[in-house]
């Protein structure tokens, strides 16, 4: 590494292009930030030596430049956010509720348009590898462009010294000449930087009046938070970090919670819709429009149990209940590290069926007796009185004809059918064939000397739950916490530093703020009030 | 009076006194070199402003009491919720600059912004529950707020572009000049037809046969004439207009042609509006505004668009990104699940972060920035407008 002197006496570090103690141009370094002779300096990162804009000889220097690019960094976004916005285009995949396959879906639903769409795998396009190639190429550009500028940039301002080359001090885009500022008036601005609240740092007679630097590390800390952040996202695919199940609970059935090592049960208690009511003048014109009916809360009243034996396949668990309450949309009941939502129900779920048998010659259907089903777990037999056996021959929970063919579309009970073979004592071994189901009753044979008629059934609701762990939470809080310290601390203050520069005749004064002009003048402005010194004029405006 | 009442007479009010506040930033303008005759216009303005303001958050809290929720759970509420937002955002940006000329752009903005809101239902309506949480407020508001204190900074950035644009011959920059100024004109366009449409009565309805077997056909009311009808849609209201073309099949949802023919009815409206204004101007509108803006410094405003963003932006990813990340998980069990407002959420927050990015290269200042300070407000719109009525998604209360 070749250090450079500069005639200050400040060792500077190779590829400096304003000396860290003075603000004097390096000669040889200006092209780094593009500073012409004529032109104001580039304050950019104080003209600190980055490595990327020193060293590219190197493959690791290629890869450093390359991700410390603000230019590259920009591009990154800005293909992230096309891609984003493309992906909003048509529904992805995992949020389309159809039941149609993604290679039919796009296409019957968007014609020639939705078939691109699909072979160009837009229908996943977050989870599609090369966006997640984007989204981690900008976490590297992040922890590169920051390193690249933070520590140069720390040491400059760290070794800067109050006494500045004239060159630094002419070439501030605020800066103004004060012939005949006495050392009054010189004391009278020491003053008015110490009553706007600057530091002011005295060497030898020159004065530099600095506040708000720790403006300067916003960026970096936020970028500290965008990267916890994205690590946390990262975390989610570690399966002991991340679980995600859902479950059904039937009304009064106690089950064991999906994810949670057959440690915790929950019963079901009661599930219920409650919808506003329709005659309330407060809301009675809204619901008239919205069809009638507005769902005001969906809530399941909920049993929480831990086991307390030895979990062991098969054995019935011993359970300790831990807890009780109301599970609703927006206030899921949290037990341990789980959380249980209210995300889906189903009501009037068939429970049971209770059925007759008669004589079928029989006009007036005089039951002989009945049995009851059970829907979620039929016996295989009910023996009735008068010797007659019933078996289940087949057992279709919800039922439905498929090209001609009694099929089952779900096990829930949704539209229970049987077929059920009916043993008399006369007839012991030939059964007669029966099927039964919701308004649905025939005898295949038509020649049956029995019937079984539906005479009753009891419903209930069940409930459809999430259950989610999720450790990576606390790391994203922190990472959006940080995020927001570091943006609010780099946008919301600046860093302005005013420099004082003693002349054999009056004073120089220069100005230079990270951002916000308007509000480095207003303090100059406040300033120079009451003293010989004339404001500074802005530079910049005079090229105009 | 019943308390909504007094609430939509609060919103009037506010509305007006913008309208009265507008014309006084605009005498701001013609008082040349009388330094002082412009300050006093100014402060009446921005008292006007102020109390207009106070108005609305009058309207906001009565509504607030006759609801039992706080007004921002629909569009109509939401939007005006906005506008809201804005005349602050402008009011706090304006006691830093002193900008009066900020005034005359960003007020019309706000009152075209609730005079649209105020084209949705207005009644006032129960929440679902996935909005019964206090997250509703939180996120709504803080979002509605980030959004605009960076439409200020388009405010801004379109004064710039009118005073900085060459008029001297017609090039891209004067063509998308006067495109943005055509759409503020459909904007107008939208409020016009819809209001006259809807003074006359005009009904009409389609009937739309249902894909199911023997299921009852869909009827779908259109409440402007039918430019475009609905996909095999009938029309059956005698002496109705028939529409000129139906809708591809794949604009599928119920009101997928309504909407279009409003958006179409929208453009043309704005069209013949602009095309009025510049046979009355014979000049370019940008152009024939331009002469008024000699005084203006444009190192100024370029650093109000600037700061605007800067203040905007961490409020924004508060309110849009943080606060709805935490609602969603506690709604959805998820914190992010890439629907489609969210997204577009994420798209505005990636560009204002491009915005800031690009102010440290030199050449994106002034009038470079001034431009994505316009397309930053446009993709907010487009947000805020188009996705809501187009991509449907949780998001679609409307």
């Amino acid at each position: 590494m070749k250090n450079i002197t500069c005639e200050c006496g400040h060792v500077n570090p190779e590829g400096t292009v304003l000396c860290e103690a003075c603000g004097k141009p390096i000669e040889g370094n200006q092209h780094i930030n593009g500073n012409q002779p004529n032109k104001l300096l580039n304050m950019r990162y104080d003209g600190s030596a980055r490595r990327s804009q020193t060293y590219n000889k190197t493959f690791v220097d290629k890869i450093w430049n390359f991700f410390s690019s603000v230019k590259v960094g920009v591009w990154l976004i800005a293909l992230t956010l096309i891609a984003s916005a493309i992906g909003t285009i048509f529904p992805q995949e995992a949020n389309n509720q159809s039941p149609l396959p993604a290679n039919q879906y796009y296409e019957q639903n968007y014609g020639i348009a939705g078939k691109i769409y699909y072979q160009l795998g837009f229908h996943d396009l977050y989870g599609s590898w090369w966006y997640m190639l984007l989204v981690a190429s900008i976490g590297i550009s992040l922890v590169i462009a920051s390193l690249d500028r933070f520590v140069p940039l720390y040491r400059a301002l760290k070794k800067q010294k109050p006494k500045r080359h004239e060159t630094f001090l002419t070439k501030q885009r605020l800066f103004g000449q004060a012939d005949q500022a006495t050392e009054e008036d010189k004391e009278a601005l020491v003053q008015g930087l110490k009553k706007q609240r600057y530091k002011v740092y005295e060497q030898d007679g020159h004065i530099l009046a600095e506040k708000g630097r720790f403006a300067r590390w916003g960026p970096y800390v936020n970028h500290i938070g965008l990267i916890i952040f994205l690590i946390g996202t990262l975390l989610r695919f570690v399966p002991a970090m991340y679980i995600d199940e859902s479950m059904w609970v039937r009304e009064g059935e106690t089950k064991q919670i999906p994810g949670t090592d057959r440690q915790y049960y929950i019963k079901n208690e009661d599930f219920f819709v409650e919808t506003y009511d329709k005659d309330d003048p407060r809301y009675q014109e809204a619901i008239e429009e919205q069809g009638g009916t507005v769902v005001k809360n969906y809530q399941t009243n909920a049993v929480l149990y831990e086991r307390t034996d030895e979990a062991l396949p098969g054995s019935e668990p011993e359970l300790k209940k831990i807890k009780e309450g109301a599970i609703q949309v927006n206030r899921p009941i949290k037990v341990d590290q789980f959380a249980l939502y209210q995300t889906t129900y189903q009501l009037d779920e068939f429970k049971t069926m209770t059925f007759k048998i008669h004589e079928k010659s029989d006009e007036d259907e005089k039951e002989l007796d009945t049995f009851t089903v059970d829907l979620v777990d039929p016996k295989p037999e009910y023996n009735l009185e008068n010797g007659i056996r019933i078996t289940v021959d087949n057992y279709f929970p919800e039922f439905e004809m498929q090209n001609g063919e009694p099929t089952s579309v779900s096990k829930y009970p949704k539209n229970p059918a049987f077929v059920f073979n009916i043993f008399t004592p006369d007839n012991p071994d030939k059964p007669e064939v029966s099927f039964v189901g919701i308004g649905a009753n025939l005898d295949p044979s038509g020649e049956n000397q029995y019937k079984v008629g539906l005479k009753d059934f009891e419903t209930r609701d069940v409930t459809g739950l999430t259950i989610t762990k999720d450790l990576t939470l606390p790391i994203l809080g922190l990472g959006g916490l940080i995020f927001m310290i570091g943006v609010i601390q780099g946008m919301y203050w600046n860093h302005r530093r005013i420099w004082i520069h003693p002349r054999e005749e009056g004073v120089w004064i220069a100005g230079h703020t990270n951002k916000n002009w308007f509000g480095i003048k207003r303090d100059l402005e406040k300033i120079v009030e009451g003293t010989n010194v004339p404001m500074v004029t802005d530079q910049n405006e005079l090229k105009e | 009076m019943e308390l909504s009442t007094i609430s939509s007479n609060l919103l009037y009010g506010a509305f007006i006194l913008y309208l009265i506040a507008t014309f006084f930033f605009g005498g701001t303008i013609r008082t040349k070199g009388k330094e002082k005759a412009s300050t006093r216009t100014g402060n009446i303005a921005i008292t006007i402003t102020i109390i207009g303001f106070l108005s609305q958050v009058g309207y906001f809290i009565t509504r607030w009491i006759a609801s039992h929720h706080a007004p921002v759970s629909n569009l109509f509420e939401f939007t005006t919720f906005f506008g809201m937002m804005l005349v602050l955002a402008f009011i706090v940006i304006y006691f830093i600059y002193r900008l009066n000329l900020l005034g005359l752009f960003t007020l019309p903005v706000a009152l075209l912004v609730i005079a649209y809101a105020s084209m949705f239902p207005r009644e006032i309506s129960p929440l679902i529950p996935a909005l019964k949480t206090h997250w509703l407020y939180i996120h709504v508001t803080t979002a509605a707020l980030g959004e605009a204190i960076l439409a200020v900074s388009f405010a801004a950035g379109l004064i710039y572009l009118i005073k900085s644009v060459d008029q001297s011959k017609l090039n891209k920059k004067t063509f998308w000049l006067e495109f943005i100024i055509y759409a503020l004109y459909a904007t107008i366009g939208f409020i016009v037809i819809t209001s006259v449409f809807r003074g006359i009565g005009y009904d009409s309805t389609f009937q739309i046969p249902s894909e199911m077997e023997n299921a009852e056909p869909t009827k779908v009311e259109f409440t402007l004439p039918a430019i475009t009808g609905p996909h095999n849609g009938e029309l059956i209201t005698n002496g109705a207009m028939q529409p000129i073309f139906n809708v591809p099949e794949w604009m599928s949802g119920d009101k997928a042609a309504s909407k279009l023919n409003t958006f179409i009815w929208s453009l043309l409206t704005g069209l013949v509006l602009y095309g009025l204004t510049l046979l009355i101007l014979r000049k370019r509108v940008a152009a024939a505004i331009q002469p008024y803006l000699t005084k203006v410094n444009p190192d100024l405003v370029d650093e109000v668009s600037y700061r605007a963003v800067a203040i905007g932006f961490p409020v924004f990813t508060l309110g849009a990104l943080i606060f709805a990340m935490i609602w969603a998980q506690q709604a959805w069990n998820r914190f992010w699940g890439w629907d489609p407002k969210e997204v577009w959420a994420l798209v505005t927050w990636l560009f204002y972060a491009v915005f800031l990015h690009l102010r440290l290269s030199q050449g994106w200042q002034g009038e470079r920035s001034a431009w994505l300070a316009v397309i930053g407000f446009a993709i907010i719109m487009f947000n805020l407008i188009a996705v809501n009525l187009v991509i449907a998604g949780l998001h679609s209360y409307a």
